[in-house]
């Protein structure tokens, strides 16, 4: 395997983490207006993630370091070319961190409600916006022979980019509601799990929409970097086993399978891509591949040795922050503000 | 419409400085939150348990703050500065992503054990999490900086095609102006941590609120005051005389040095500048002083800008090598006044303290409150001074600043996203703000004692 290679695995395994991780947090995030009748439960739904979704999103901030430090020239072309996309996202994120923190620090109704539809909106933008990326990274955008996004923002808007957007975030609410079932109990335990049903039915269907629109305008299908074989099917049999695990009331193996289902769903388009980074509509020669967007092998191998030897630890201690976690949060006990 | 490079120059000086209020708050405060934390353990005294919990919170305010604007920094070299990060990406984005991968899982982790763990976990490992932070905040100082040191003072590349490549990564954490730049800005840090500390306890003890709390917290904030900003000082003048042999031309334009100096050369300190005319006007000079402080001896000229620009252009070709002299010399002086107050105000309560045990006056108390801004002032002019004293240059000899942009962003996508961060970053200042205040007002909540003022006990040392 060649280093280009590998830091094209690692970026994907961080991709990975993202998506499977902070995207509960999100979900989690757009529904706290919905299930959260009363301020409590809005605060106890909240402290579901209250431990872990800064964490969470360091496997982004990670993964865009990544990028910078192992492929220059991927990092440069998507920032600058998804110039206001990437604008949306910062609004949403430094928004969504600063709510969870000021929210609990005023005891009014009108701040609080204010601070739970930025978490709602904070929440909401980021996965919808992801999805628009990636389906425009698979689709192609017009890059330049120069390696330069040529396109403006509403290039990246299509009937394509903006179903992969609403089915990317269907999945995480989805995710994000069976996170909930699983740290809570009671009533809230209950909502959650019928909002899983509701949402269900409609990722689902969404996400199959999405695939058969990518085999229509993408060359995913057709010209495959590595063929992905069974993965892309074993995420759909996930996908259409929750259904069956949420209203056999199991939780657990329900939020395992959305997690395999995004977890093999991010695999299956890093596979397709491979060794493209970034698809260009105008030229297929003109493409961003990960061999001429790459640092010099020297700094591949720094970064590798730094990689391997600190990420084991890094799972290490967040595995047990989740552990230390585990209890189901309920109201019976004071709530952590 | 001013010039895309313009515009992306603002953004990121208006964006990092904000930035910059926030981190040496969180790297400052942490520490003492974690002296405070390992007190209680180790003596078992509530109050501390309490202080740990009251700072705890001001941090934590502060933290949200310093982190959703440090994303934005990471992302903006990418956005704005798309060439930039084609040129250095090589290099430089090794240390962002070991900053991430060191530094953001430690502290981000921890700190949500830390914040949801007070009764999960023992007292040890408690504590141990605030610690872990600690090093976190640290690490990300350390890695940040490595970038940075990179663009002041390049080393451990090769040039390669139109672009820098990693040579030595040994180099890259080696570079001397990394050992001076890492130093001066973590003691800043504990300074400014110490300094709101500091601000804050004055504020309740002058309203004789809280003491068993404030008072100790005082205590504690002043030795890390006058011990840090007693080294910020000698790893500063270390720092400036390294700019000698890395950047004389910021040195020359800290100084408004037009012309060479004679031998010994006089330390000027104030001076009108006329930069289009190339003179100053008035000054005042104190003589020797520069040749101590450049080379820790009575004797050496220093190069002047002009000779500077001479040697430049002959060098890089023709072209304008002469950074904002106005900007570099007064921030210069600003942060150098500040510090030096720091330093006395802080030497002066210790040494009132130390010899009197007694309790700090209501004057001093008042000085102090006051004096809160001051590290923010020196923090800030510190790195105005840094990056505007390096340019043209982006990365200094390497790259310049107009050839660093995104080549295709135009100037009204910079200005609109400009417009939108100041906005935010303005609303959230003032909310910010106004929920340290909130916090600060309510004081500490008492856990199982009642609140009553207790006794003026000797400060907790």
């Amino acid at each position: 395997m060649t280093l280009e290679s590998l830091w094209f695995a690692i970026i994907a395994v961080l991709f990975i983490g993202f998506f499977f991780l902070e995207g509960f947090d999100y979900g989690v995030g757009i529904l706290v207006p919905f299930l959260g009748k009363t301020d409590e439960e809005r605060r106890l739904l909240i402290n579901t993630i209250g431990p872990f979704w800064d964490a969470n999103e360091v496997w982004f901030i990670t993964a865009g370091g990544a990028m910078f430090a192992a492929f220059p020239g991927w990092y440069a072309t998507l920032f600058s070319g998804f110039y206001m996309a990437l604008f949306l996202l910062l609004v949403a994120l430094i928004g969504r961190g600063v709510a969870f923190e000021f929210r609990s620090k005023v005891e009014n109704k009108a701040w609080r409600t204010f601070w739970d539809w930025v978490i709602f909106g904070g929440s909401l933008l980021p996965p919808l916006l992801w999805g628009i990326a990636l389906a425009n990274m698979m689709h192609g955008v017009p890059i330049d022979q120069n390696k330069n996004y040529v396109g403006s923002f509403w290039d990246l808007i299509s009937l394509y980019s903006v179903m992969g957007g609403v089915s990317m975030t269907l999945l995480f609410v989805l995710h994000g509601a069976l996170f909930i079932s699983l740290r809570t109990s009671g009533v809230l335990q209950e909502r959650a799990r019928a909002a899983a049903t509701a949402i269900g039915a409609w990722a689902t269907a969404l996400t199959f929409l999405f695939v058969v629109l990518s085999y229509l305008e993408t060359d995913m299908f057709t010209r495959r970097g590595i063929d992905p074989g069974v993965v892309p099917v074993l995420a759909g049999l996930a996908l259409f086993s929750v259904q069956f695990f949420i209203r056999a009331k199991r939780d657990g193996w329900a939020f395992f399978m959305t997690g395999l289902t995004i977890v093999l769903s991010t695999i299956t388009v890093f596979m397709d891509l491979f060794p493209r980074v970034m698809v260009s509509s105008l030229n297929p020669a003109w493409s961003l591949t990960i061999y001429n967007t790459a640092s010099n092998p020297y700094s591949l191998k720094v970064m590798t040795i730094v990689a391997l030897t600190v990420v084991p630890f890094v799972l290490l201690y967040q595995g047990w922050s989740y552990w230390v976690f585990r209890k189901r949060l309920s109201s019976d006990h004071p709530l952590e503000y | 419409m001013p010039s895309e490079v313009a515009l992306a120059r603002w953004q990121f000086g208006i964006t990092t400085v904000y930035h910059f209020f926030f981190v040496p708050v969180t790297i400052g405060l942490v520490y003492l939150i974690a002296i405070m934390e390992t007190l209680y353990v180790v003596k078992k005294d509530d109050r501390y348990k309490q202080m740990a919990q009251f700072w705890g919170k001001i941090f934590l305010i502060n933290f949200a703050v310093g982190v959703v604007t440090g994303i934005l920094q990471e992302f903006q070299f990418g956005m704005n500065w798309a060439n930039y990060s084609r040129f250095v990406g090589d290099v430089f984005g090794a240390p962002l992503a070991i900053e991430s991968l060191l530094a953001f899982f430690l502290e981000s982790t921890f700190l949500g054990v830390w914040m949801f763990g007070w009764d999960k976990l023992s007292k040890r490992m408690h504590v141990a999490s605030i610690w872990l932070v600690a090093i976190g905040t640290t690490l990300s100082a350390f890695w940040i900086l490595t970038a940075n040191a990179f663009m002041q003072h390049p080393v451990g590349y090769t040039m390669r095609d139109g672009h820098a490549e990693m040579s030595s990564f040994g180099a890259l954490i080696t570079n001397p102006q990394l050992w001076y730049e890492f130093p001066h800005v973590f003691l800043g840090s504990l300074v400014t941590g110490a300094f709101v500390v500091m601000g804050v306890s004055a504020y309740q003890l002058l309203r004789k609120r809280h003491i068993e709390v404030f008072q100790p917290s005082f205590g504690i904030a002043s030795v890390v005051a006058v011990a840090a900003s007693f080294l910020v000082m000698v790893v500063g003048h270390e720092q400036a005389q390294y700019l000698l042999v890395s950047q004389p031309m910021k040195l020359a334009a800290s100084e408004a040095l037009w012309k060479t100096s004679g031998s010994p050369a006089p330390w000027t300190l104030f001076a009108i500048i006329h930069a289009s005319a190339h003179k100053n006007t008035w000054m005042i000079q104190i003589p020797y002083l520069l040749s101590i402080l450049s080379y820790n001896r009575l004797y050496g000229s220093v190069p002047g800008i002009l000779e500077l620009q001479q040697q430049m252009a002959a060098k890089y070709g023709p072209g304008n090598y002469i950074p904002d002299v106005v900007m570099v010399f007064w921030s210069f002086r600003i942060m150098v006044f500040a510090g030096a107050l720091m330093f006395l105000a802080s030497a002066w309560g210790v040494w009132r303290m130390v010899r009197n045990r007694l309790v700090p006056s209501r004057r001093y108390l008042k000085w102090m409150l006051w004096a809160t801004p001051l590290p923010f002032i020196a923090n800030t002019m510190g790195w105005i001074m840094t990056e505007m004293g390096r340019q043209p240059w982006v990365v200094y000899g390497l790259q310049l600043t107009r050839d660093g942009v995104s080549p295709t962003v135009s100037a009204g996508e910079v200005l609109t996203t400009l417009i939108a961060f100041t906005v935010l970053y303005g609303l959230l200042a003032a909310v910010d703000l106004f929920l340290i205040a909130r916090v600060v007002r309510q004081g500490p909540v008492a856990d199982d004692h009642d609140d009553e003022p207790e006794s003026l006990s000797p400060v907790a040392l």
